[in-house]
């Protein structure tokens, strides 16, 4: 079912306490400021028949009808009022939908029979639109395409049976209602196609060909012929209200001191525990807010790694970031509020005495570890596609679903992708990485050869026994062209230990003077 | 089973080179693992020429020898080692991990697993990487890094509570003042309690005062000529030293991967030890020769 509002602004106005003091049929109309000055966005019908033209400056009008009344218009207010009013319609519906800037979209399929048929749900629907103070007009179509053409340039009231054809039976609306761009529109009206029906008889391949470069639905009149038709998917995306969980204590003492604010905040937790638990929803976000006497606001943010609601574990995550609170002249005034939730099932709710018992499971630990050293102290490598050594692991924040699932889980299509050329079988890599490059002092015998000896932190290495040179290029499309390559040599000194070295550049090569040597990795 | 005892007067014990092992040194209240009836008052302890606790002695009259692949069978469930190895290899951290593959049954057990380091280890060794990993391991693996000792301890601490984790690794350098016998105890306890295992790699670091029941001192050795190209470096091998045990006796191994099975395995096997009774005689290795 689609319903228009044509006065959506204008009803809105008419509804707020500013409207009790203007007749009911005044000229009234709405502005919004624009680059040449004001401009009529929305007008009632006293004030379009007075001359009041929506899209005309206020001036042009005001010349034309000098008795208008103006007042500011609000689109983000309509917005949120439009929002409002798809949730509330959905008593006839599962699920509604936004069609901006004043129209609804209800889904209605297999519910009219609760209302008595489709003419009593529209009648329902006009009822309570009427009562509400909102003009209406209603339509419902097997498409959403179709209903919001019927709405909007159809008879009211319209219906279209299942088995109808959507094109025959609109076939003698305007284009428009085709939900097109208004440089469409004008186009199509200017090829002298001003019917639904007009664009059957020039064929559907000449259409497909006028508008093969447009993929937008909006822009290619043959899509919305489809959607209308019900040949091709519309997505619509419908409008949920998601409560976000909220508890809060106004104090009648403020608190200065640590210990009672620790007592408020479980207190807090334990009551936002029982709001979730009621909701069967579990944090993965947790706000505290608390209001000082002197007008400043303290905010404390955590984040979870799973979705929780135990008041122990919560407490113990504020405990920490607590500690650096400045209460001031004292707080009158805490709420903890949980905007991020997740299904969470009841499970066993004592998760100390578990732990003690069984220890904790990934996602606590996790949480703790994050909490006391930070987000970016805990996380866990995984491969990127790069072939320099530095560059081809990266570190991200630890999913405990990620990190518990089997190996087999992980081997499908997503592991199998990330296997880069550094895990392949036939390369040989350090345990360990340096974090920089150390520079090293090397003795050889050939500038482009093995060096012999190197001094690395003030000690003399042999080499002994060397594998390479595995020679890598620089990523010539991340750095500078004038990058050098780069050598890499994986050796063991006299005394048995392993290293991963490399030079950067060759003699001669003109990208700067004699080449470097570096120690990289630390094998095992 | 190991436990706290009050120390006798041991003030004419001399003190002992090398090794800072002993509660005795610096006016330590308490001794671990040794009930007084087994101090001789005024001397050195008989058991051991180091005055560690007492090898075990199985039912044989046997103390159990260490050896790979013992999986906590013969009272070998060791849940807290400390490898002392140089900052300069990463012999410390591979040895770690062969003897946490080693100790579990990796084909079983697809848990995560924890390495912890503190900023003076991630300066002089480097932060893991993930292709040089043994395979099993790589995708399993969280990386705590801290900048504070006592923030390292936690995050093992807490690694070690977890129920989800295979086994914790930890990477500390030098020789903190935090990490002191009693933060070491706490590890230890918090390990035996939890069941997971705690591989502490100390680098460049003293042996002081620790309570973990196998300590090593690992150094790199040369490895064997690989198969294909004898010129270069082949699989790892590394000269270990289990210096103090809890159930084991002391001993020295040259130990390495096996290159086919990627197991550990005996390269050159330990000489001391050969006389099953121990009785008053010490039981200390010899030193391997070369």
């Amino acid at each position: 079912m689609a319903a228009w509002c044509p006065a959506l602004a204008i009803d809105r106005w008419r509804l707020s306490r500013l409207a009790l003091e203007t007749a009911p049929d005044a000229p009234l109309v709405l502005v919004g400021e624009t680059a040449h000055g004001p401009r009529i966005v929305a007008a009632s019908a006293s004030a379009r028949q007075a001359g009041g033209r929506v899209g005309a400056l206020l001036a042009d009008a005001r010349a034309l009808a000098p008795g208008l009344i103006v007042h500011p218009a609000d689109p983000a207010g309509d917005r949120a009022f439009l929002e409002s009013l798809a949730l509330w319609a959905q008593r006839w519906g599962p699920w509604s939908a936004l069609d901006p800037p004043d129209g609804l979209i209800v889904d209605v399929t297999g519910v009219a029979h609760l209302f008595g048929g489709e003419a009593a749900l529209m009648a329902d629907a006009q009822g309570c639109f009427a009562a509400r103070g909102l003009s209406v007009r209603l339509a419902i179509a097997p498409s959403a395409g179709a209903a919001w053409a019927l709405a909007h340039y159809g008879r009211d009231h319209g219906t279209l049976s299942p088995d109808a054809d959507p094109l025959m039976a609109l076939a003698d609306l305007p284009v428009a209602a085709l939900r097109l761009d208004d440089a469409v529109v004008l186009l199509l009206e200017r090829l002298g196609l001003k019917r639904i029906g007009d664009l059957a008889t020039i064929g559907r391949a000449a259409l497909a060909r006028r508008f093969r470069d447009r993929r937008a639905p909006a822009a290619n009149p043959l899509v919305r012929l489809d959607q209308m038709a019900g040949r091709v998917p519309e997505p619509i995306l419908p409008v949920f209200a998601a409560p976000v969980p909220l508890v809060q204590r106004r104090l009648i003492e403020p608190v200065r001191h640590r210990a009672l604010l620790d007592r408020v905040v479980e207190d807090l937790a334990m009551a936002l525990a029982r709001r979730l638990e009621a909701m069967g929803q579990g944090a993965r976000r947790l706000d505290l807010t608390m209001w000082k006497v002197d007008g400043e606001v303290l905010h404390r943010r955590i984040e979870l790694a799973a979705a929780t609601r135990d008041p122990a574990h919560v407490m113990r995550l504020f405990a920490h970031r607590l500690d650096d609170c400045d209460a001031g002249f004292g707080i009158e005034l805490v709420r903890l509020s949980a905007p991020w939730a997740e299904p969470l099932a009841l499970t066993q709710t004592d998760l100390d005495a578990a732990a003690e018992a069984h220890g904790t499971s990934l996602a606590a630990c996790l949480d703790r570890l994050t909490v006391r050293l930070g987000a970016d102290a805990v996380r866990m490598p995984i491969p990127r596609a790069s072939h320099m050594p530095e560059r081809a692991q990266h570190w991200v924040a630890p999913d405990p679903a990620l990190a518990l699932a089997p190996a087999l889980a992980l081997a499908p299509a997503p592991a199998l992708a990330l296997r880069v050329q550094e895990e392949l079988a036939l390369h040989a890599r350090p345990l360990k990485l340096l974090d920089r490059a150390e520079p090293i002092a090397v003795i050889y015998e050939a500038p482009d050869g093995l060096p012999r000896l190197f001094r690395w932190r003030g000690q003399v290495h042999e080499i002994a026994r060397a594998e390479g040179p595995e020679r890598i290029a620089p990523e010539w499309w991340r750095e500078k062209g004038a990058a050098r390559l780069r050598d890499y040599y994986r050796i063991e000194d006299s005394a048995g230990r392993r290293y991963w070295i490399y030079r950067r550049g060759l003699a001669g090569d003109g990208r700067g003077g004699a080449p470097e040597w570096f120690l990289q990795g630390i094998c095992g | 089973m190991t436990r706290f005892a009050p120390t006798l007067p041991h003030s004419s014990d001399p003190p002992r080179s090398g090794e800072g092992d002993h509660a005795q040194r610096g006016g330590g209240g308490f001794r671990l693992g040794a009930t007084p009836s087994k101090i001789v008052p005024g001397g050195s302890p008989l058991h051991h020429p180091s005055g560690g606790p007492p090898p075990r002695i199985g039912d044989d009259g046997r103390a159990t020898r260490w050896r790979p692949g013992l999986r906590g069978e013969a009272g070998g469930a060791c849940h807290h080692a400390e490898i002392f190895a140089s900052a300069d290899e990463a012999s410390g951290a591979a040895f770690a991990l062969a003897l946490a593959i080693d100790a579990a049954d990796e084909s079983v057990d697809h848990r995560p697993w924890l390495w912890v380091q503190d900023k003076a280890a991630i300066r002089l060794s480097g932060r893991p990487y993930r292709p040089g990993l043994p395979e099993a391991l790589r995708h399993r693996l969280i990386h705590v890094a801290v900048d504070r000792v006592e923030d390292a301890l936690f995050a093992l601490e807490e690694g070690l509570r977890c129920r989800d984790l295979a086994f914790v690794i930890g990477e500390i350098a030098g020789n903190p003042r935090a990490l002191d016998f009693t933060a070491s105890r706490r590890l230890s306890l918090v390990a035996g309690r939890h069941g997971a295992p705690l591989w502490l790699v100390r680098l460049a670091a003293r042996h002081d005062l620790g309570s973990a029941r196998m300590r090593w001192d690992v150094a790199a050795a040369p490895s064997p000529p690989p198969r294909w190209n004898p010129q270069g470096p082949g699989d790892p091998r590394w000269r270990a030293d289990l210096f103090r045990a809890h159930v084991f006796q002391p001993g020295q191994w040259m130990l390495g991967h096996d290159g086919e099975r990627q197991v550990l395995a005996v390269f050159a096997p330990d000489h001391g030890g050969m006389v099953p009774g121990a009785g008053d005689r010490p039981l200390a290795a010899e030193p391997l020769s070369a």
